[in-house]
């Protein structure tokens, strides 16, 4: 038992590393600052296109969307970061874990948003359309607010494993939490700064777990 | 293409990520790991929902404390990055005397998580069955659990199909952080061929891959979810 | 899920087919089949029911009326203890359902309910739908099952509906094939909750019309029901409730000629016109 506690809990090492740790928590914000909107809008696009009056917007998009929903993320983020610089193309880890987490969120968000603009009948169109709106305005005001509040469990479970995903980018050694926990895992021969990264994890995502169960549950009702 | 002819851009993509040489060697690992790869992926499913579907079921019996320790342990594994679990269990369990394969714990975290959102849908499924049926089978005098097992969960189980589907394929695809313990999975596998060969041909064989093996999973799903789109309107 | 909650709690063990030597040796042609005594129901703070005293004797057709929010639902519900009643006694056939021994999924099992929404199975056929409490409850072998089913959907008419889904059946049909899944088991009290609320005008007829079969094969039932006409013309008794009370009871003659009760009066003349 003590030696569960001095291998998973050991105190005074979390102490040490805490600030490391805390660190590789702003690192891991500062990828979510950047991939979580701009991949929920992303997604926003592709969707429209997948449901758009074009038909070859319509046809593009699926292979799009089928491509970065088919290949794991990590095998996305590896090609970008250690295939592309043999075709003379370098980014920094940074650079790869947005790029690569960008085309799989846009995928995963727009497969959601398509559900949800699909759930809008016609007749929504239709009513805005014989008002005057223009397709678009019909789109921002009418169709996209309904849409949104249907799927709004799915964006925010999507939006729960986006942060989850970005602990992929310790394998590029981009220095965030987990990278961070890692590191100071390998320097002190003991588990516990992985566990109090997962502690950083919990407190973070609890809160959204919990909210979503709920949220699912209304929506179920 | 024309040896005459000065490398092109085209030529130099083609050499950089599909050179036939290198395809001929590294086919057969990379093949190695796809066998890997399904290992681990069946393993996972057959686990995972198996016991995410116990779970459901036993949180059906509503007894407050094993239910309260399913909902935390369930959280847990919906809050926390997988990638952090295998680590944690990987470095950890050893040096308190429990040696897992970097098989095992690769199998054994996905198949905790899988059942953890597994749980989740089930039970979605048992409480969106209408009040009504569980009234109507008692009523005839079919006890709780021949009413949970004959009426209920086959209507779960219908609802709960699509998004199980699309759950799975996202874990299985977690077979891939693997790699980072040492399991000679697809990407793994890609990966050291890819320092040995100096060339980025084995990532994308690896790539490619996936794709074979995912997109008719991805597809299928997509046709599933429309296929029973119909009961959640 | 009060339901579940309740039972799950309690773990009341499976259903077992009836034995003979279960059935109370007292009992008497006269013995009511269904007497409740002083039953009460809270729900939190609200007493929904206020000791309900109620005697249906064997082939009685009782019809209970009241506004909605009389407790007569609740009342009903309570005779199968889909239901916990808070206090009281209700006895089935000599046998105390509130007993704590009591094997209530082989006492349900005695007492058949129709549900207003139906409630049958959606992913099994009408005759899966009878069937399947033949088999798991009653333990009878798959072909037994079966022509007994088919009988009891011969009963009401929809014979040559076996095989359909209940998706595929009209509410009337639906309903009808709810009365065969009760009946299919032999019950010697019949519930009905409402039968005919969630059916269009049109399809009211049928069901009232099984109903009446049901009766003169000499079957007993209690039922809960708007359908006043029909009340006049079937029912031996009608029993008025309001506020979680019996109110008055009486042959329908007397209810609907001369009510005794100024609220009798006033809910009969809101509804009949």
């Amino acid at each position: 038992m003590d030696q569960l506690l001095d291998q998973f809990f050991n105190l005074s090492i979390m102490q040490q590393v805490f600030p490391l740790l805390v660190k590789g928590l702003w690192m891991t914000l500062k990828v979510c600052a950047i991939v979580i909107p701009v991949g929920a809008f992303a997604g926003l696009v592709v969707a429209l296109c997948a449901t758009s009056q074009s038909r070859l917007a319509r046809i593009l998009t699926v292979p799009y969307v089928d491509l970065f929903r088919a290949v794991p993320p990590l095998v996305l983020l590896i090609f970008i970061h250690s295939g592309l610089p043999f075709a003379g193309i370098s980014l920094s880890p940074f650079q790869s874990v947005t790029l690569a987490f960008l085309l799989n969120n846009s995928a995963f968000y727009g497969e959601i948003y398509r559900a949800g603009l699909e759930s809008i009948g016609a007749g929504q169109r239709e009513a805005a359309r014989s008002t005057g709106l223009t397709a678009l305005q019909t789109n921002i005001y009418v169709v996209i607010p309904q849409a949104v509040r249907n799927v709004l469990p799915d964006l925010l479970s999507n939006t729960i494993e986006v942060v989850k995903l970005t602990s992929l980018a310790s394998v590029v050694a981009l220095p965030e939490l987990l990278y961070s926990a890692d590191m100071a895992r390998s320097i002190t021969f003991n588990a516990s700064p992985l566990v109090l990264a997962a502690a950083f994890y919990l407190v973070l995502l609890w809160p959204v777990v919990r909210l979503l169960s709920r949220l699912e549950r209304r929506v179920a009702a | 293409m024309d040896q005459a002819l000065p490398p092109t851009r085209w030529t130099i993509f083609l050499d950089t990520f599909f050179k036939a040489s290198v395809i001929d060697q590294y086919l057969p690992s990379i093949l190695k790991g796809i066998v890997v790869t399904l290992e681990v992926a069946a393993l996972v499913v057959i686990c995972g929902i198996l016991l995410g579907l116990t779970l459901a079921l036993v949180r059906a019996y509503r007894i407050r404390a094993v239910n309260i320790l399913i909902v935390i342990l369930v959280d847990m594994l919906r809050a926390l990055p997988p990638l952090v679990i295998i680590l944690v269990v990987y470095f950890g369990l050893p040096n308190v005397g429990i040696a897992l394969s970097n098989f095992a714990v690769l199998w054994l975290i996905l198949t905790l998580v899988l059942a953890a959102f597994a749980e989740e849908i089930f039970w979605a499924g048992i409480t969106a069955t209408p009040k009504g049926q569980w009234e109507a089978a008692r009523s005839t005098g079919l006890g709780f659990t021949q009413t949970l097992l004959f009426v209920v969960m086959p209507q779960a189980l219908r609802i709960t199909i699509p998004p199980l589907t699309n759950r799975t394929i996202a874990i299985t695809k977690n077979t891939a952080l693997g790699t980072v313990i040492g399991v000679p999975e697809i990407l793994n596998q890609a990966t050291t061929a890819t320092s040995f060969a100096g060339n980025a041909t084995p990532l994308m064989m690896g790539a490619v891959a996936y794709m074979v093996i995912f997109i008719p999973v991805v597809t299928f799903g997509r046709w599933l979810e429309t296929r029973f789109a119909w009961r959640r309107a | 899920m009060l339901l579940i909650h309740a039972d799950a709690r309690r773990g009341l063990p499976a259903a077992r087919p009836l034995l003979l030597a279960q059935v109370d040796t007292a009992l008497t042609p006269d013995t009511p089949i269904l007497d409740v005594r002083g039953l009460t129901k809270r729900f939190g703070s609200t007493e929904v029911l206020k000791g309900i005293d109620l005697k249906v004797r064997p082939q009685e057709l009782v019809f209970v009326i009241g506004p909605s929010g009389s407790g007569k639902s609740t009342f009903l519900r309570c005779c199968n203890r889909l239901e916990e009643p808070t206090d009281g006694s209700i006895r089935v056939a000599g046998v105390e359902l509130l007993a704590h021994k009591v094997d209530i999924n082989a006492m349900r099992r005695r007492i058949g309910m129709v549900f207003q929404s139906f409630n049958l199975y959606p992913h099994m056929t009408a005759r899966g739908n009878v069937m399947l409490a033949l088999r798991k409850v009653l333990k009878m072998p798959k072909e037994q099952a079966r022509a007994e089913a088919d009988a009891a959907l011969d009963r009401v008419g929809l014979a040559d509906r076996a095989g359909h889904h209940p998706s595929a059946l009209s509410g009337g049909q639906q309903q009808r094939v709810a009365i065969a899944r009760a009946l299919a088991l032999k019950p010697e009290l019949m519930l009905f909750d409402e039968p005919t609320s969630a059916l269009d005008p049109e399809l009211v007829g049928s069901v009232l019309g099984g109903m009446r079969d049901l009766k003169a094969d000499g079957m007993t039932m209690l039922v809960v029901s708007h359908e006043m006409r029909f009340a006049q013309e079937a029912a031996d008794r009608v029993v008025f409730m309001d506020g979680g009370v019996i109110v008055e009871e009486g042959p329908p003659s007397a209810i609907f000629g001369a009510p005794k009760h100024e609220r009798t009066r006033a809910f009969l003349s809101r509804v009949l016109n």
